[in-house]
């Protein structure tokens, strides 16, 4: 996370006293991703609900998004010039709320109202009620478009912030990914990233016992995007297509391969663990295993 | 007397608020009827095509909004309805400051027929919070309200019509319209006609007729469905008695609606809704099909008759 350090300034792009890119090294990032792996299962089991295995196939993403590049500050979350990210699979919103407490916009206390009546963290992520939540989402397939009139807004006042939109396998299912995609690339917006967490799984099975998906990278690039393919639970590799998206004319695509449920050996490639909280004995398991 | 067309006034007014450099435009291969077309000829770099793709649109000018700029979209009314879903939750729930039009609403629109003639938008968008829901009657209307937007704290749709009908207003008139607040453009005691969109030409003559009868009728233009004057209904209807409703729209939740909900919640009066029967449209002429849907003067003054007689005094 880069560190706007003075909002009225003009020159406020400055990195700051917190770590940069630079300065963490990959092994500090899977620390903070194991550190919110756990947060996510927390947050479910309390909550006795919620999106366990998206939420941890999509946590080492945003943990290299925040960890690395991302230019925001915790003085100011809705200030104009920040980077944005879209999580538009909202309901992986305990990866949001963890990584969100992980880099200072929530408190601890924060996580302990996930899903709780008039709490902070609502059941899917939303604008209104997190500070440095850029998105209401929790409906599937809007994202990308809400990502692109952002960046449309930014390239016509030739502002630099940079918009990450993250989106599920299954989500792209949805028409409107595909009219965005398409609108993205006809209007030459390049400071857009779209992050595929391609985790294989929705939520009643696998993704191709739904709706086959075929080849995901040649349709991403027969609209016209520019395509890496990675392990997305391999951070050396998640930071090094973060860069490569960034130094690229865009618009770019990261199709990450991820587990659902990563981490939690009996959560992992299990489709009844894409909406259900573990019981007692699962979660002891669980804690133990990211211990 | 002039004729013009409500959609008019929409293209009119993206002109005039053009000189506000946060004032952005969006189209989905309908800015030539919705007339935002005006706007793209001299402000080309702040239009925008979406193509015939609604759906990203809606989230497209969320944001946009979300950026601080003011996003403009429009395509026809029926189309705005493919994405309701995107405006229920990705502009009315985090409530964005988009303006929304839809055009061609009503059976009025004419011979494209029903797939084409929304009878519902004014229904399904008044259900959502923080929308803000508009029918003006005429050009010089619309122009002012859409103008008005550019200052206001919701998220909006407007409707407007195809066809020309009777102008309402004179320019000045036009201007001291305000969103929320019925226009009440004729005075009596005997009964009220609250009327929007082409209707309230409509509701103008029935209340010409009815007046060589001996009734005297008040006349009031709802160009705000959302919200809702109770105020000014509740006083109306305490004056009157009698109410009735006239609208190019299902009488189901819509104009007919709203004055059901106020009237039943704060002063109990007789009403006879004019309006389409809970069916769908066909191609036609306008008139022909105003006609046929009994959207018409001599039906007004019908239900005018049928509001005062229920009236007990």
């Amino acid at each position: 996370m880069r560190i706007i350090k003075d909002p009225s300034s003009k020159n406020s792009m400055m990195t700051g006293a917190e770590p940069t890119c630079e300065q963490r090294t990959v092994e500090d990032l899977q620390a903070i991703a194991k550190g919110c792996r756990r947060e996510i299962v927390k947050m479910v089991k309390r909550a006795n609900a919620g999106h366990p295995g998206g939420s941890l196939s999509v946590i080492d993403l945003l943990v290299g998004l925040y960890g690395t590049t991302l230019r925001v500050t915790t003085k100011d979350p809705k200030h104009p010039d920040r980077d944005r990210v879209i999580l538009s699979k909202g309901h992986a919103s305990p990866a949001m709320y963890s990584v969100l407490h992980a880099f200072g916009f929530i408190q601890e206390s924060d996580l302990h109202t996930y899903r709780v009546y008039n709490g902070v963290c609502q059941g899917h992520v939303d604008s209104k009620w997190t500070p440095g939540v850029d998105f209401s989402g929790g409906s599937l397939g809007m994202g990308l478009s809400y990502g692109l009139g952002i960046s449309l807004a930014a390239k016509m006042d030739s502002k630099d912030h940079f918009t990450w939109v993250i989106l599920g396998d299954g989500e792209c299912q949805e028409g409107e990914i595909w009219e965005a995609a398409m609108a993205t690339v006809h209007h030459k917006v390049e400071n857009l990233t779209v992050i595929v967490d391609v985790n294989g799984i929705q939520n009643d099975d696998f993704v191709d016992q739904q709706m086959v998906m075929g080849d995901l990278s040649a349709k991403w690039a027969a609209f016209g995007w520019k395509i890496k393919e990675i392990d997305g639970h391999d951070m050396a590799e998640i930071c090094s297509a973060i860069n490569w998206s960034k130094e690229m004319v865009g618009p770019c695509v990261i199709l990450a391969r991820t587990i659902k449920g990563k981490g939690v050996s009996f959560m992992e490639n299990n489709p009844s663990f894409h909406g259900k909280a573990p019981d007692d004995e699962e979660f002891e398991q669980a804690m133990g295993e990211l211990a | 007397m002039t004729l013009a067309a409500s959609r008019d006034g929409y293209g009119a007014a993206l002109l005039d608020l053009a000189e506000d450099e946060r004032v952005v435009v969006l189209e989905a291969d309908l800015g030539k009827s919705t007339k935002s077309c005006l706007f793209r000829a001299e402000y080309p770099n702040r239009t925008f095509s979406m193509g015939i793709a609604e759906q990203n649109m809606m989230l497209v000018v969320a944001g946009i909004a979300s950026t601080g700029k003011i996003p403009f979209a429009s395509t026809f009314a029926i189309f705005t309805e493919r994405g309701f879903e995107q405006v229920r939750n990705g502009i009315a729930r985090p409530n964005l400051k988009v303006h929304l039009c839809g055009s061609h609403g009503g059976i009025h629109t004419g011979t494209d027929g029903s797939s084409a003639q929304s009878i519902e938008d004014l229904a399904i968008y008044r259900t959502l919070p923080n929308m803000t829901v508009m029918h003006p009657c005429d050009d010089l209307s619309t122009k002012a309200l859409t103008k008005a937007l550019v200052n206001h704290e919701n998220p909006s749709y407007t409707r407007t019509a195809r066809n020309k009908t009777k102008r309402i207003y004179t320019e000045e008139e036009s201007k001291l319209l305000e969103i929320g607040k019925f226009s009440i453009i004729r005075e009596g005691k005997d009964v009220a006609i609250l009327a929007c969109g082409v209707m309230v030409a409509e509701a103008l003559d029935a209340a010409e007729n009815l007046s060589k009868e001996g009734i005297q009728a008040t006349v009031i233009d709802v160009h705000t469905l959302k919200p809702f004057d109770h105020e000014t209904m509740t006083s109306i209807a305490q004056k009157c008695g009698a109410i009735v409703t006239a609208e190019d729209h299902s009488i189901i939740g819509g104009l007919g609606g709203a004055v059901a909900e106020s009237l039943a919640n704060n002063h109990p009066t007789p009403l006879e809704q004019v309006g389409v029967e809970d069916v769908f449209g066909m191609s036609g002429q306008p008139a022909e099909l105003m006609e046929h849907y009994g959207l018409t003067m001599s039906n007004i003054v019908k239900s005018s008759h049928k509001a005062i007689a229920r009236r007990t005094s």
